[in-house]
């Protein structure tokens, strides 16, 4: 282990409250996401649970309205959105780039402690009353009918966006103007180029939700007739501003996980990406086609044809991307020389569920199928497989991709491995089944439901016990591994990236001089420095058709 | 517990076979893109597996021709996909001329529906088989949701607006309906069975438990006369007020020189609020609001009654109807 790093650069709760190393930052986040991650699956838990009988197992229907509500709000708000951006992003960018730290240190902590007060009126929320309202809000039964504590969560929603704003605000300046000499636009990590799209999103997004759920509070307290009928308002009104943020807001929680998948596949198969502009293109063609397609989730409120056939087009433009992606990454396995580490393992697992989210997503946008599918279990699974499949797997594969260098130290692989293939089958057999309720007509948010529809709920409840264990083994053997793990060097892997340049954990500077960037992205050919053997991989030799 | 595993709902209406086709053919071509690549996957882990620790693969950077076949082929396929989802749903958004009309208001957490002799039924419905029905659904209180998976059908029912939902049964029997759309707390259990019956039987049903209803055309006048709409709505048109007269279904000039179909949601939203639309020639203000005055089942008892006023003689001047060949 090096002698000074950012982690032992000072002690004491006071040098990590009052920090502004991007890298103390984002472990900041990775407690407090965890910490939400736990609390939304703890609902989830309860929900399974529930579900085991017919007439409900475990709580009253309150409850059980205020499990799914309360599980989506954590979820959702407090871990996916800043999962990947403010964890792996705020440590890893700057070094990506070669900057000492992101371009607005102090905004950085602020956005840390904005998101604390946020999550504070949100916990106040689920502690004194609940929230029962679906994470969705729709009025008028959030804003008038509800007996739960909406405003006081509505409020922390609103004030966490903020935090949402100045990340994506740091980002995008940051990776505008603190770029190493020598890393031009088309040498960036492909994880760069994904958080720069996913930035685009929050600064433009965010702002939406956050004034519409202000509106809700107004209406709640001081009705207001923005949304209720009764006092002349629109509830129609309200799902299209909150869709304006909320579907962009599922590629907040894709994009980057893209991008860590964009990372992990080159290195393990020792190559250069496929297609490295069609996926840089590509996120940047998911966050603006993403903001034309809001009204999909509006097919049957009544909303005009032509409204309807309109976005139903744009919503299959905006799968197009996604597609394109897939197809690269499966492409730079072509003769690649390919080693199934802990984190490939999660990025093969995330294409698999993030191909069968993507897919069904072609159901729900196709308008004569929707009106079967809409708000049955079949959106449940579909957006399951998207954030969990997807996210959570991306999340987790880049959390021991670069575990390493947060760390310094190995996590224990055959754990790990193991843990990664228990979080791929529990997934399925939790999610699966619910496409099958869902095409039987099984609506969302039901608390009870026909006898008939018992054993694909049994089945559901089964995977999520073993998805629940396959969750629990990396936190424990992640602890574990920070003190007693095998030491890790700069480039255990070998990977090709800046950040792999530096030592484990990093400097508090990141870099002991500013690095100069001579190489393309993910070229292990050229690279004498990572100790490879170039000409030994693959079937056949390394020149062959390039 | 239930022992069977039940994969594919019971197709009970017109619409049914086209969304399950739909269904088929987009499962086809998903599957067609999962399994290829998944199977690319898994050779390509087997083939270019590391043969030694520091081995490296191959620098392939791209192929245009390549990435133009993986953006067209799914894109024209989407479109494929999209077009016929959009035929499935115009047919379903566009109801036919010939239902037979229902009324459904969902409150929290029942739903009252209405036949159009009036017989009122609670949680449930009773249609003929082999008839085009048309649910006109409005909500009291928060925004539900009435979906009949067997019919393959469902539509968001609005506080203070008529959504409209069209089938045609085409299979005796009985079937969940249910709410879709959260609406709190008693939510699951916001639904209850259609039931779908021979034409004769459904005719033998009305007769046999309608004895005691009024039908929603009486109810109506009877309103109109009570809230005293009739000293301006003359029929004759020369009240200060435009005569309803041949109203319902026709074309309205407003004042500001729009052009309005006089459907469900006109007439109510005149009711309620009665300034949003003025008929053309008419003073605006002296009509006043019925918001909070009238439960939502009156309300649409006057409309019924409005709609009812169709085989009446239309004034030559005072309806604001705009004439057409067919109609004087």
């Amino acid at each position: 282990m090096p002698e000074t790093d950012y982690l032992n650069a000072s002690y004491g709760i006071k040098s990590w409250l009052l920090t502004t190393d991007h890298k103390r930052i984002a472990l900041l986040y990775l407690f407090s996401v965890t910490f939400f991650f736990f609390v939304g699956g703890i609902f989830a838990t309860m929900i399974r649970i529930h579900l085991l009988t017919p007439g409900g197992y475990l709580v009253t229907p309150e409850t059980y309205n205020k499990l799914f509500t309360m599980h989506g709000v954590a979820m959702i708000f407090f871990f996916l959105i800043p999962s990947i951006p403010a964890v792996l992003g705020n440590f890893l960018i700057p070094i990506m780039i070669g900057a000492k730290d992101l371009a607005f240190p102090k905004l950085n902590l602020l956005s840390w402690y904005i998101y604390l007060i946020g999550g504070g009126f949100v916990l106040y929320s689920f502690s004194t009353g609940g929230l029962d309202t679906g994470w969705t809000f729709y009025t008028p039964l959030s804003s008038v009918y509800s007996n739960s504590a909406v405003t006081a969560a509505v409020i922390g929603i609103f004030i966490n966006g903020f935090s949402s704003i100045l990340t994506g605000l740091n980002f995008v300046v940051t990776i505008h103007t603190m770029r190493a000499p020598g890393m031009t636009w088309f040498r960036l990590p492909l994880f760069v180029w994904s958080h720069y799209a996913t930035s685009l999103i929050f600064i433009l997004g965010t702002p939406v939700i956050a004034i519409t759920l202000l509106l809700v509070a107004l209406e709640r307290v001081f009705h207001l007739g923005f949304f209720n009928p009764a006092l002349g308002g629109d509830p129609i009104l309200f799902q299209h501003l909150f869709w304006f943020y909320s579907h962009p807001a599922v590629y907040i929680m894709i994009l980057p996980a893209m991008g860590v998948i964009s990372e992990i596949i080159p290195t393990f198969a020792r190559r250069p990406i496929f297609g490295y502009s069609f996926i840089a293109g590509s996120s940047i063609a998911i966050a603006v086609i993403g903001f034309l397609v809001w009204a999909h989730h509006m097919f049957l409120t009544g909303e005009s044809l032509y409204a309807a056939i309109a976005f139903s087009l744009m919503s299959y433009l905006v799968a197009i991307p996604s597609a394109v992606k897939v197809f690269n990454w499966t492409s730079t396995l072509y003769k690649g020389s390919i080693a199934l580490d802990t984190p490939m393992l999660y990025a093969m697992g995330f294409i698999g569920l993030f191909l069968i989210g993507g897919l069904t997503g072609l159901f729900l946008a196709c308008l004569g199928l929707d009106i079967h599918l809409h708000d049955t279990y079949f959106v449940i699974a579909h957006f399951h497989y998207i954030m969990v499949g997807g996210a959570v797997m991306g999340y987790l594969g880049g959390l021991h991709f670069w575990w390493p260098k947060i760390s310094g130290r190995m996590y224990p692989e055959f754990l790990a491995r193991a843990a990664a293939i228990i979080l791929f089958i529990g997934f399925n057999l939790t999610f699966f089944p619910q496409f099958l309720l869902g095409y039987m007509g099984m609506p969302r948010r039901y608390h009870s439901y026909p006898p008939e529809l018992q054993v694909l709920n049994v089945m559901s409840t089964a995977g999520a016990s073993i998805l629940a264990l396959g969750y629990l083994l990396p936190i424990i053997y992640l602890v574990w591994s920070y003190k007693f793990g095998r030491v890790a060097g700069p480039n255990p892997w070998p990977a090709t990236g800046l950040e792999w340049k530096t030592q484990s954990p990093p400097l508090t500077e990141n870099f002991d001089v500013t690095p100069e960037v001579d190489w393309e992205p993910y070229d292990f050919e050229h690279r004498p420095d990572l100790a490879l053997e170039p000409g030994v991989g693959g079937l056949l030799p390394a020149h062959g058709d390039d | 517990m239930q022992s069977q595993l039940p994969l594919f709902p019971e197709q009970a209406s017109n619409f049914a076979p086209h969304v399950d086709a739909l269904m088929g053919f987009i499962i086809l071509v998903c599957l067609g893109f999962a399994v290829a690549v998944t199977i690319a996957v898994i050779v390509f882990l087997y083939m270019f597996r590391r043969k030694s620790p520091g081995a490296i693969g191959v620098a392939i950077h791209g192929d245009m021709r390549l990435e133009s076949a993986w953006i067209g082929v799914p894109l024209i396929l989407s479109l494929a996909m999209f077009a016929w989802g959009a035929i499935v749903y115009v047919d379903f958004r566009r109801a036919p001329t010939d239902t037979l009309d229902i009324y459904v208001i969902g409150k929290q957490w029942m739903w009252k529906l209405q036949q159009p002799n009036g017989l009122k039924e609670i949680n449930e419905l009773h249609v003929p088989v082999g008839q085009n029905v048309r649910l006109i659904m409005s909500s009291e209180d928060v925004i539900h949701d009435f979906s009949v998976p067997a019919f393959r059908v469902k539509m968001d029912v609005m506080p203070g607006h008529y959504n409209t939902l069209w089938f045609r049964p085409t299979r005796p029997g009985k079937y969940h309906f249910y709410c879709s759309q959260y609406c709190g707390t008693n939510h699951a259990i916001m639904g209850g069975w259609v039931t779908v019956m021979e034409p004769d039987e459904y005719t033998a049903w009305l007769a046999g438990s309608g004895g005691a209803n009024v039908s929603p055309v009486v109810a109506g006048q009877r309103l109109f006369a009570e809230k005293a709409c009739l000293t301006c709505h003359q029929s004759d048109g020369k009240g200060s007020a435009p005569s309803l007269n041949g109203v319902f279904g026709g074309q309205v000039r407003l004042a500001s020189g729009a052009v309005v179909t006089a459907d469900e949601g006109y007439i109510r939203e005149s009711i309620l609020n009665p300034n949003a639309k003025i008929v053309a020639g008419y003073q605006p203000s002296l009509m006043p609001t019925y918001q909070g005055q009238l439960t939502e089942e009156q309300t649409l008892d006057l409309i019924t009654y409005v709609r009812s006023l169709q085989g009446e003689p239309v004034p030559s001047s005072g309806a604001g109807v705009i004439q057409t060949a067919g109609k004087n």
